[in-house]
């Protein structure tokens, strides 16, 4: 761990170096780019205007707003079924998990708990969607560093996933399926058995994965080291997900926090990576689409029979109050922050998205970093535009 | 086993009790409300000079290192009401009274952030009333890195100044946009030009009457 | 050229026009099969998926389809680019590939020239390409295509010298620059007096074989060292602001550079045009009487193995990440080099041991 902050400190200082040379001795400044908006790399239009001295930047910072959508003005005139439509397209891979914040949010003004068969049924479809965006991450993965194979497998292998989650909601990407107290509907026949097939296919996906990049010398080579975040900047910043185990923090909302989930009902390990380099935070997505897949193996196990929906009123008016809810979803820690004022619809809702936060971090990680290195680090913090900019 | 209804179960929740004690201790007038809910969560209002305070009571005190968000709520109901009124006619009378949530508070706006606790496994949620008159607080930059872009936001959305921010600019909108578009007071323009036409919003099946609508919900659009 | 298959003494104009013709086919023929088997089937199969299926049965004339099309859109040239410079680069790059061509013997008669110095006209010819690639990078008036010439030109600099050294061994071994008589030789040669397989110098040169195919994958600027193009990073880097017939031009010209490197590989290490000349029973030294058909069989024998070797470096640009800028140049000075001055070494040696 020290070895990896004294490179980082050494590259700071050598980029402080660079700047300091250029403006005094030749009197220049460095070049300035333009890394976006319209560009491969990033996944979405994100600019990031980076100064470059020869191929080293000297500093760096994020323009983000190109797809502010204004999400939390928008739900100030919708009612809550209708803003639960909305927040499906916040992060756009795995949509579902977008929806159950805001649902658990709105329960616990209602004090109303959905029945155990749909906590259940919502655990898995969190879960799956939470493998159908990091599936997606690991193949860009390799796109971003040069290895065009690899995506073709993930997105094939996704696609079981999303065939999954169509037949259970009716939408591939913006399923639209959670309801406050409880779902939209019961799962259709066979969705079990067919998921437990998918379950198996997507862990040698993932050993595939595993062999075909994480076991390559370019590849690591690449990522060891590049971008290293201590844990704790990392906590200063509000990093969250992968982003902030990968620091060494022990943190998983799934496992510490108590929400109406079935994760209570199966176990998982945590994973956490000492080095805080961009090949942890890889890695340890990796591993953790692999548990995502054996808690959906659990989860069908043991669904409890039952209805999928809570007696609520027709209409729902949510009374006064206000309620934190956060989860932990495929791109980090997105809550939700729900004021009510007895209405149809929210009062304001503040939508804590976890990719604001890890990209907030990008002007202080990329210091003295090389250009390649920008596109690593930047694949490796992993965000969706949807999510950043709202 | 008796006639009269049994007390409420009173639920002690020590940590976030713990938590409400030393912000008291530490920053005694500062603290001006509370609020448990027990085993569940813990909402505190400071005043606005000690919100800088509050903020490094939070992070090394009670142990919150981790920053999850900051923005602010404008408590002021919308004279715009759900965005369904009719653009030609004059805008009607609405009940402007600003109703503040928990906690309290007196004025129109208000910061509010949430810190976590890793260890202990609570988070804070954490308020403070912005002046009216001159909307500006102290900046959190200092105390939590990870403040800065969500300063930047809540500067640009609600127009609050953050004192000792080092770049202030705006993060969504373009630099020379006019207005404050999460204030209650500045209007969805989209619903300006067409509103919503009521929560019933059916098309007719091809072959159904006019007169008779095929499914009319209130409340809850299928 | 004594035309040993029109087997009569042809006028000059005649010969020159079949030597155009010749080389010409030579360089268009293996890019054209390149691209259509490894760029549009091996790399879709290998990423489980069919490629172009519509043009041609199989996708057979995607390739011309594709040519269409870059020919027939229009030629944009940045404003601030530097307009002669600019165009002349593609040009600049496809030239180095018709220049290497040149050297390259196809059968027993059937080559351009017989050249006495022809591995160092080959070396020193292959860097003409990166005044082009340095051209376009420069003139396109683009941030992105300057980074990507300023990448290239170091890359391929520092690749030049591998593959100089590498190629240092065969000649040793062979005795002579001369590349027909290199071919000659690793046919006619014998191991420890047993030419069943006559003697090509991969046998003996293998790490300068391996070392002069990682060399020629970095002058490609293929994957794993395709820096200068970095697609995910500097979209297409010094060819960004080229569109229609000028990047089909840089487009043609890389597979055809390989397709040529391959066939300078395969001379070299292979045994080139021929197979072992003691399955024929001919003569192994001196006056060669090398049956006629061998110079259409020939160039159908070096088309096979560079057809091989296109493959292997294909399916390692298909597979491999990429290096960083520095990684790379690290791998090029500290690693490359070091190893084939060893191999030199080793190769002077063991030449004067046996």
């Amino acid at each position: 761990m020290t070895d990896l902050a004294d490179r980082q400190k050494l590259s700071y200082i050598a980029a402080q170096a660079a700047d300091a040379r250029l403006n005094v001795e030749l009197e220049t400044e460095g070049m300035t780019l333009n890394i976006g908006p319209q560009h491969p790399a990033t996944h979405g239009t994100l600019r990031i205007i980076v100064r470059l001295d020869g191929e080293q930047v000297i500093w760096a910072e994020p323009g983000a707003g190109y797809m502010h959508r204004g999400y939390e003005k928008l739900t100030e005139v919708r009612t809550f079924p209708q803003v639960t439509a909305l927040v499906n397209r916040i992060d756009w891979l795995g949509s579902f998990a977008n929806e159950v914040p805001f649902i658990l949010a709105a329960e616990k003004l209602m004090d109303v708990e959905a029945p155990p068969r749909a906590q259940w049924i919502r655990t898995i479809l969190f879960e799956l969607s939470r493998i159908a965006n990091v599936s997606l991450f690991l193949g860009d993965l390799g796109v971003q560093l040069g290895a065009i194979t690899p995506v073709f497998m993930a997105f094939r292998d996704r696609e079981y996933v999303l065939n999954l989650i169509e037949s259970a909601t009716g939408g591939r990407f913006h399923p639209n399926f959670d309801r406050i107290g409880g779902l939209k509907e019961d799962l259709p026949a066979g969705w079990i058995t067919e998921t437990k097939q998918v379950m198996k296919k997507l862990r040698n996906f993932c050993d595939e994965i595993e062999n075909l990049l994480f076991g390559n010398e370019i590849f690591q080579s690449r990522l060891r080291g590049i971008g290293v975040i201590p844990a704790e900047v990392a906590k200063q910043y509000g990093l969250s997900g992968a982003n902030l185990r990968a620091s060494g923090v022990d943190w998983d909302l799934r496992r510490d926090q108590k929400l109406p989930l079935a994760y209570d009902k199966v176990d998982f390990k945590v994973w956490t990576h000492p080095d805080g380099d961009s090949f942890a935070r890889c890695w340890i997505r990796l591993q953790e689409t692999r548990e995502a897949t054996k808690i959906v193996d659990q989860l069908l196990e043991g669904i409890p029979s039952g209805s999928v929906m809570a007696k609520v009123p027709r209409i729902i008016k949510v009374p006064e109050g206000e309620a934190w809810v956060s989860t932990e979803n495929p791109l980090g820690e997105m809550g939700y922050y729900v004021v009510s004022k007895g209405d149809l619809g929210p009062f304001r809702v503040k939508i804590r998205s976890a990719s604001f936060n890890n990209i907030s971090i990008v002007p202080w990680v990329l210091r003295g970093v090389y250009v390649p290195d920008v596109i690593s680090i930047l694949a490796s913090l992993y965000f969706i535009l949807g999510d950043i900019d709202r | 086993m008796s006639d009269t209804p049994s007390a409420p179960e009173l639920v002690h929740d020590t940590t976030r009790e713990g938590v409400v004690t030393a912000m008291r201790a530490a920053l005694g007038e500062g603290l001006i409300d509370s609020m448990i809910k027990p085993n569940d969560d813990v909402w505190v209002r400071v005043s606005a000079d000690a919100w800088q305070q509050a903020g490094r009571v939070l992070r090394d005190t009670v142990g919150c290192e981790y920053f999850c968000f900051l923005s602010a709520i404008d408590w002021l109901p919308s004279p715009y009401g759900r965005g369904e009124d009719d653009p030609t006619a004059p805008l009607p009378e609405r009940d402007s009274t600003i109703k503040q949530g928990y906690t309290g508070g007196s004025t129109r706006m208000q910061v509010f952030a949430r810190v976590t606790n890793l260890q202990k496994h609570f988070g804070v949620t954490i308020k403070a009333d912005v002046p009216d008159s001159e909307p500006s607080i102290d900046s959190w930059v200092t105390v939590y890195a990870g403040a800065n872009w969500h300063e930047r936001e809540c500067h640009e959305m609600f127009g609050i100044d953050f004192n000792g921010h080092p770049d202030l600019r705006n993060m969504y909108l373009p630099t020379d946009f006019e207005g404050y578009p999460l204030r209650k007071d500045f209007p969805l323009l989209a619903r300006m030009v067409k509103p919503w036409p009521g929560i019933v919003d059916v098309e007719l099946l091809p072959g159904d009457d006019a007169d008779e609508p095929a499914v009319s919900i209130e409340g809850e659009p299928a | 050229m004594t035309s040993a298959i029109v087997a009569a003494d042809l006028p000059y104009w005649a010969q020159s026009l079949l030597r155009v013709l010749g080389g010409t086919v030579a360089v268009l023929l293996p890019a054209g099969t390149i691209v259509y088997l490894f760029l549009f089937k091996m790399m879709s199969f290998m990423q489980s998926r069919l490629g172009p299926m519509e043009a041609g049965p199989y996708g057979s004339m995607q390739l011309f389809a594709e040519v269409g099309k870059w020919l027939q859109k229009e030629d944009i040239s940045p404003t601030r680019a530097d307009k002669r410079v600019f165009r002349a680069a593609p040009l600049v790059v496809l030239t180095s590939t018709f220049l290497l061509v040149a050297v390259v013997p196809f059968g027993p008669d059937a080559y351009f020239t017989d050249f006495d110095a022809g591995v160092f006209y080959m070396l020193a010819v292959s860097s003409i390409s990166t005044l082009g690639i340095l051209m376009a990078g420069w003139s396109s008036a683009n941030k992105y295509s300057l980074l990507g010439g300023l990448r290239a030109a170091g890359q391929l600099i520092a690749y030049e010298l591998p593959m100089v050294l590498s190629v240092v061994g065969v000649v040793i071994q062979a005795g002579t620059m001369n590349l027909q008589q290199i071919v000659v030789k690793q046919n006619s040669d014998e191991i420890f007096g047993w030419n069943g397989i006559g003697f090509p110098y991969i046998l003996t040169q293998f790490v300068g074989f391996l070392i002069f195919m990682i060399a020629v994958q970095a002058e490609l600027t293929q994957t794993p060292f395709d820096m200068p193009i970095a697609e995910s990073e500097l979209v297409s880097g010094y060819m960004t602001e080229y569109s229609g017939f000028r990047f089909l031009i840089f487009f043609i010209a890389e597979f055809a550079t390989a397709g040529v490197f391959a066939l300078i590989a395969s001379v070299l290490f292979l045994g080139g045009w021929g197979v072992p000349f003691s399955w024929f029973g001919w003569a192994p030294e001196g006056n060669v009487e090398i049956a006629n058909w061998m110079n259409v069989g020939g160039p159908l024998i070096m088309f096979t193995k560079m057809m091989v070797l296109t493959g292997i470096i294909m399916w390692v640009r298909f597979s491999y990440p990429r290096f960083r800028e520095d990684q790379l140049q690290r791998f090029a000075w500290k690693v490359l080099i070091p190893v084939s001055l060893i191999n030199i070494m080793v190769t002077a040696i063991l030449k004067v041991a046996f």
